[in-house]
């Protein structure tokens, strides 16, 4: 068996007993990377020498009986939405192309400080905005179990990059589901933590109130092994919440019985495609066979889940974006162009004899400012600010923004009365498997409404977890999700690990071989 | 009779004394080269986050308690967005609807009584970080202008008084009250060379017509530099608001809000250009910053913390020592630590007015001369007591006393010192008495003039005296004199 | 509500965004969309609701009044299209 089968729990027992050192672990994914990178287009950059640096150091410290940190030798791929101090962290963007920010991302500081080994950058949709990561300008990530298709999105090159063994771990984002979606269509467990519980200092912003960092793995496990390291209080980032860290590995083993599961009838409803609704069954069977007590609980605000994200998202994009204007970093438009340009059109205007026209021309300073936005940014990006542009300017705050700040709040309450009742709430990640590449480019609300069973945990800053739980016909994957209270990481991983103990789903890799 | 009456509401920044930054690490220390102050946080990097500097806090809560204003028991920040190049994140942090502070009110008076005392409303005062500079040489034409951000974050307390002054001088009165108070806080140091402290202005008339009184419309005055800038500026609008409204008699909502920037040098406002596009700052809550709840608690530590502001000492000076209210007013006005200089010196003495005039006559001409601070006047307040003390006991005249004065400032010695090496000392009585038996005895003339009753003729008896020891009291020579002239 | 390409146009100055004539059409049709769906918000009673802007119930999260290392200068400016050695670099802007 390939190291790079193995899983990280798997592999790291390897690395402490020195049967395998770092290099051997960082080479077999450099190799692996090498051989079907090209075929998924999961990782966008792989500095080799580097990496192998990086190992060589651990395999020194191990040599040398210094103590290694928990991820000693482990090779992680991040989505390039994380900052890594002077290397390029492009977010997937003509903006970000060429910035290198001089400072490591606090959660990727923290893989350092445990010897994990950062092996790439994973592939995004542009500035995590999608979901699908198609619109990077690195090109479509394909799906491995099938690469006409997408792997979700926006941490798709994070689990595309884990499902097709490029890496045992990866770190993604989650906004509106940008973990626990690819993680489904991929095949592979995803965690998106409560907000708080992983410091975002140094993940450039998407939506601030909803952006959280989470690790994606084969196995829950593999996943608790990288929450570990991730999670904690940063002093960086006011709104990363002071409680201590579990040891989630240690509760994983605890069974189920007596767990009270929720089940919300609505999310079985219209929409949900047959295959998957009857996977996501098949799941909550197993669960009841473990021991778990199954109960129906309501959230009657979750069908406004979508709608009210796709308000508050593009509001806070729309102001996080606002710094890329190509004048403290990132691209700028090429300034003789512009000039030439401003003074064409004004010659054009005076000589129509629309003096007023001419006056009210963009300075040069305005034009630079749109031009370099407008060349810098993509499609999807350009509709998120301007969707939210619109929602907070003049007359329409309240109506929207405002509005959909009650309704999340309201949204919040569902979860809460339904927790109240409930240790976890069980239920699909997405309405159906992965779709073609280019199949909903074109329709933003299609688009947007695949976020449906996940956005509503983004908006209520409660915890996810995606996992496998079937295989369509076709030969995709299913995924099953839970979601708990907040910092309630520790029984979601137990669940999904108990869930894992009893199947096989989370073993099964796609075929890639040429 | 003036045809119209004069409004006026201030806006005043006011940058925190912190050491660093209201969200970041990086120092505020004045007159860096550019953009050594700067990191990601402040520059607005992708991924970077603001955290609250707990200082700048406390200080913006001190100084809102100061001036009277409410606290907010919950309050937030806010985005406030606009694209300007000095501006890195494309919004700036500060505070929209719930600011901490609103509703406070700073008395204003004036000694020499131009106006009447009054009470200018605040409307309310809220923390916010402050934009960096842009700098463009207008002769290049075309050439690019430079950032510097060296002062992008730097904490900042916006404070909106209501449109209460009714001239220019009480708009500077309100000013120089707001500054003392600060600097008695020790929460600015309101330097407005160096933009610690800047001001602009909202004016408008009311004039008095056949019809009843009629509003102009409100222009907004920046660039005013200074304290004598601002009373210029203003009373420079009032009069051409006068003049446009008999021009074009356009009232208050005829036409949009003006901006106009002070020109010091030409001593005239000009009118802002302004593009078309209204400004739409799409004000929403900052994500990445969490509220600050205040308890009543906070308040009532942060109140009595406060220490005596300035009305409250101005009042004391006058009753407790029984100062004039201008020589309250003086003191007062040069900052806590010479009203602290002065309150040793009057209780040691026990004569408020004795110590008022020697630290207005001979202190503060001294500090004026010298650029000096009170704090580097080489006269301690204990060591001035001792000499006044010797001025009470008749031990020394002023005159005399004000030599000593000179020469403990210039050699920091002690008045007991200086008077032994300048040979002062109180001369003996009966030394006293042999003199002026002596002089009597060598001007016949005099004691005749005496006689004639020419009282003046015991000038010049008292100047000889003077003559022949410097140390003599010219009182006590001119009692003597007169004893032994009577006894001829 | 249906947007029109004025208010597009608009909201593209604000955003500062230059759009071309294709992407004003169709982000006319799109954004119209988008706020339509999003109008359903406008069923829900959300009287005497507190809106939710923050995901988590912190308050009061302060940080020290300590200076700490800047940027050295080369780094602040690394990445800036345009610099002279000390500061940053725009076309002209004009006035205050
Ligand atoms: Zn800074």
């Amino acid at each position: 068996m390939s190291l790079t089968e193995l899983s990280a729990a798997e592999l790291l027992q390897r690395l402490r007993s020195g049967e395998v050192s770092a290099t051997d672990a960082a080479k077999a994914c450099l190799d692996r990377i090498e051989q079907v990178n090209d075929r998924v287009n999961a990782i966008v950059r792989v500095d080799r020498a580097k990496v192998l640096e990086d190992a060589g150091k651990v395999d020194q410290k191990r040599a040398a009986g210094q103590p290694v940190g928990a991820l000693a030798g482990l090779p992680v791929v991040v989505k390039d939405l994380l900052c890594t101090q002077g290397e390029p962290t492009t977010c997937g963007s003509r903006m970000l192309r060429d910035f290198s920010p001089p400072y490591d991302a606090t959660a990727v500081a923290k893989l350092r400080s445990a010897d994990g080994v950062i092996l790439g950058k994973a592939n995004l949709d542009e500035f995590a905005m999608g979901g699908s990561t198609e619109s990077s300008i690195f090109g479509p990530t394909r799906n491995p179990w099938d690469t006409s298709r997408v792997a979700g999105g926006s941490s798709g090159g994070s689990a595309a990059a884990v499902a097709a063994s490029l890496a045992p771990l990866a770190i993604g984002t989650d906004t509106g589901g940008s973990i626990r979606q690819p993680a489904g269509l991929c095949g592979i467990t995803g965690l998106k933590p409560t907000y708080g519980r992983i410091s975002r200092y140094g993940l450039i912003a998407f939506a601030s109130s909803l952006d959280q960092i989470g690790p994606m793995a084969h196995s829950a496990e593999d996943c608790a092994l990288l929450l570990e390291v991730l999670a904690g209080h940063d002093p960086r980032d006011a709104t990363s919440v002071d409680r201590p860290v579990p040891q989630y590995r240690e509760s994983l083993i605890t069974p189920l019985k007596g767990l009270k599961l929720g089940v919300v009838k609505d999310h079985f409803g219209a929409g949900l495609d047959e295959e998957v609704a009857a996977a996501v069954e098949r799941a909550i069977d197993v669960y009841r066979s473990l021991g778990a007590e199954i109960r129906d609980v309501a959230l009657p605000h979750g069908r406004y889940g979508v709608a009210t994200y796709y308000v508050i998202a593009p509001c806070e994009a729309s102001s996080n974006l606002a710094r890329y204007e190509g004048v403290h970093y990132g691209y700028r438009t090429d300034e003789g162009q512009l000039l030439a340009e401003l003074d064409a059109e004004r010659k054009q205007l005076l000589a129509a004899g629309d003096k007023r026209a001419a006056e009210n021309l963009d300075t040069a300073l305005v034009r630079m400012y749109r031009k370099s936005r407008s060349e810098g940014f993509g499609p999807e990006v350009k509709r998120r600010i301007m969707l939210g542009t619109y929602a907070l300017s003049a007359g329409y705050y309240d109506a929207y923004y405002v509005k959909a700040l009650k309704v999340r709040r309201l949204i919040r309450q569902d979860f809460d009365r339904a927790f109240e009742q409930v240790d976890l709430i069980v239920g699909p990640v997405t309405p159906s498997t992965a779709f073609k590449i280019g199949e909903k480019t074109n329709d933003p609300l299609a688009m947007y409404r695949e976020d449906l069973y996940t956005v509503t945990a983004n908006l209520a800053g409660i915890a996810g977890i995606a996992f496998p739980c079937g295989q369509s016909k076709a030969g995709l994957p299913i995924g099953v999700q839970l979601q708990s209270p907040p910092f309630q990481e520790e029984t979601l991983l137990r669940a999904a690990h108990q869930f894992q103990m009893a199947t096989d789903w989370h073993k099964r890799r796609p075929a890639l071989e040429k | 009779m003036s045809p119209y009456t004069v409004i006026i509401g201030l806006e005043v920044h006011v940058q925190l004394a912190t050491e660093s930054k209201l969200f970041c690490g990086c120092s505020t220390a004045f007159g860096a080269a550019p953009n050594t102050q700067i990191c990601p946080v402040c520059l607005g990097m992708p991924g970077a986050l603001p955290v609250m500097n707990r200082k700048a806090f406390e200080l913006s809560l001190r100084t809102a308690a100061a001036i009277n204003c409410q606290i907010a028991r919950f309050t937030k920040w806010d985005r406030k967005q606009y694209y300007y190049p000095d501006l890195p994140k494309g919004y700036q942090i500060s505070q929209y609807d719930l600011p901490f502070s609103h509703d406070g009110w700073l008395e204003i008076s004036d000694p020499k009584g131009k106006f009447e005392p009054k009470r200018v409303g605040i409307i309310r005062a809220h923390l916010e970080e402050d934009a960096g500079k842009s700098m463009h040489d207008e002769r290049a034409g075309l050439a690019d202008s430079q950032i510097d951000l060296n002062r992008t974050g730097t904490p900042l307390l916006e404070i909106v008084s209501q449109p209460d002054m009714r001239s220019p001088a009480e708009a500077k009165a309100f000013l120089s009250e707001l500054k003392l108070l600060l600097t008695y806080l020790g929460v600015s140091d309101c330097n407005m060379q160096e933009g610690s402290l800047r001001v602009d202005g909202n004016i408008n008339l009311h004039i008095d017509t056949p019809g009843g009184k009629v509003a102009t419309p409100i222009v907004e005055i920046k660039n005013m530099n200074s304290f004598r800038a601002v009373e210029r500026a203003l009373a420079y609008e009032a009069e051409r608001l006068y003049e446009v409204w008999q021009e074009t008699g356009q009232k208050l909502g005829d036409v949009p809000k003006q901006t106009r920037g002070w020109d010091d040098a030409a001593n005239v406002t000009r009118g802002q250009r302004h593009k078309e596009e209204s400004s739409d700052y799409r004000y929403f809550p900052d994500p990445d910053l969490v509220p600050v709840t205040v308890t009543d608690a906070v308040v009532e530590q942060v109140l009595a913390s406060l220490g005596e502001m300035p009305v409250a000492l101005r009042t004391r000076l006058e009753t407790e020592f029984g100062l004039s209210a201008y020589d309250s007013d003086v003191l007062v006005n040069q900052g806590r630590a010479l009203v602290d200089y002065f309150l040793h010196v009057a209780t040691a003495t026990g004569d408020g007015k004795l110590a008022s005039n020697w630290l207005q006559q001979d202190v503060l001409r001294m500090l004026n001369e010298r650029n000096w601070d009170i704090a580097a006047f080489p006269v301690t307040a204990p060591a001035l007591a001792v000499l006044l003390k010797k001025v009470q006991a008749g031990e020394l005249i002023t005159s005399r006393a004000r030599e000593v004065l000179q020469a403990m400032i210039d050699t920091g010695r002690s008045a007991d010192e200086v008077m032994r090496e300048k040979g002062i000392e109180q001369v003996d009585e009966t030394e006293l008495v042999a003199l002026c038996q002596e002089l009597v005895a060598a001007n016949p003339k005099v004691a005749e003039d005496f006689k004639a009753g020419k009282m003046q003729a015991i000038g010049s008896l008292v100047g000889q005296a003077k003559k022949k020891n410097p140390n003599v009291n010219p009182g006590r020579v001119r009692e003597l004199l007169i004893e032994a002239l009577g006894k001829l | 509500m249906s947007l029109t390409r004025q208010d597009v146009e608009k909201v593209a100055l604000l955003a500062r965004l230059r759009l071309s004539t294709n992407e004003l059409d169709a982000l006319t049709e799109q954004l119209s969309k988008v706020v339509g769906y999003v109008e359903q918000l406008g069923e829900l009673d959300t009287e005497g609701v507190a809106p939710m802007a923050h995901a988590v119930e912190v308050t009061n999260v302060f940080r020290d009044d300590a200076v700490q290392p800047s940027l050295p200068r080369e780094q602040a400016l690394a990445s800036a299209p345009h610099h002279d050695d000390a500061c940053f670099l725009v076309p002209a802007v004009l006035g205050d």
